[in-house]
């Protein structure tokens, strides 16, 4: 594979990484973790309406839990 | 008359394009006043055509490979992004709200860009250093508002909307800064910060629901009461985090 592709592709994984993940990987985790949570109450309830509470409860406890990591320790 | 009515989507989607594009511009024009004053405007409106250039292929090249896409996919991985991002913002900006993260002072940018500049041997011919800090500030902070357009645009199937939206922000932020040249530190940039991740985790949740097959109660108007619900929870969270801060500081 020629040099300037190969540099192109690692800036280009390192740009997405480094949006996504960056120094916050507990928001990466929470999001994945938050669809499939989603996606296991859609199909084991066959109901939508659940989700639509859990999907945002969801949400703010991952902004919780992120801002919480932040507060000082005693 | 003419009744006219706008759904709380587009609302959502022009308030969320006009936001976080007026922010990252004001970034990227704090760097560009700055390369202008010290070195000259000719290389630092290059630098920003340039970017400005670069930025228009990237949306030109991808905006329209992003309409093919299946739509459930695409507002599935979104709607991850976007709650990925939206929450990212928040966070910063709930953190910097209770005065654990120090707030984004422009002065300081400014004055740090200057020293930068300051410190770079002036060129006789072509100024590289300016070309390059104007195009670095315009396309690194551009790129979050292509992101932001992109994958709301094309999930609400209004990409030329959102396009026109953060075009006429552009603009807007351009003339404001030639105004006020370098006041750029009384925009309230935390509070705005904060309703752009309160409208990013919005659509965010609504679009990884679509994607999920889950059918929002009131469709778009429930888009409404998600912005509703997480601008009262953020409020929370900030004076959660205050409370915590002082608890530990007493």
């Amino acid at each position: 594979m020629n040099t300037f592709l190969l540099k192109w592709l690692k800036a280009f994984g390192k740009f997405w990484w480094d949006f996504l993940v960056g120094d916050t990987p507990e928001l990466f985790v929470s999001t994945i973790a938050i669809i499939v949570v989603t996606v296991l109450l859609g199909h084991g309830l066959h109901n939508s309406h659940v989700a639509t509470v859990v999907l945002p409860v969801l949400v703010v406890a991952s902004l919780l839990w992120s801002v919480r990591k932040s507060w000082p320790k005693r | 008359m003419i009744a006219t009515t706008v759904s709380s989507g587009v609302v959502v989607l022009v308030g969320a394009v006009f936001l976080a594009c007026a922010v990252e511009m004001v970034e990227a024009l704090t760097i560009v006043v700055a390369v202008g004053h010290t070195r000259g405007w000719r290389w630092a409106l290059e630098g920003v055509v340039m970017a400005l250039l670069a930025l228009g292929a990237l949306v030109g090249a991808f905006g329209p490979a992003l309409v093919h896409v299946p739509l459930t996919w695409l507002r599935l991985i979104v709607g991850g992004v976007l709650l990925i991002f939206g929450l990212q913002w928040l966070r910063k900006a709930v953190l910097r709200a209770s005065g654990l993260k120090a707030k984004h002072d422009e002065d300081i940018i400014y004055a740090e860009t200057v020293a930068e500049l300051n410190a770079a041997p002036l060129a006789t011919t072509r100024d590289q250093v300016a070309f390059m800090m104007a195009f670095k500030g315009v396309f690194l902070e551009g790129l979050e508002v292509v992101i932001t357009v992109l994958t709301l645009g094309t999930s609400a199937h209004r990409l030329g909307l959102a396009s026109a939206v953060a075009g006429a922000t552009v603009a807007l932020v351009a003339i404001i800064g030639v105004l006020v040249a370098k006041q750029l530190s009384s925009v309230p940039e935390n509070a705005m910060k904060s309703s752009v991740g309160v409208l990013l985790i919005s659509y965010g949740t609504f679009w990884t629901g679509e994607g999920l097959s889950i059918h929002w109660p009131g469709n778009d108007g429930f888009l409404a009461l998600l912005v509703g619900i997480y601008a009262v929870t953020t409020y929370g969270v900030v004076l959660l985090t205050r409370q915590a801060t002082r608890r530990v500081a007493t």
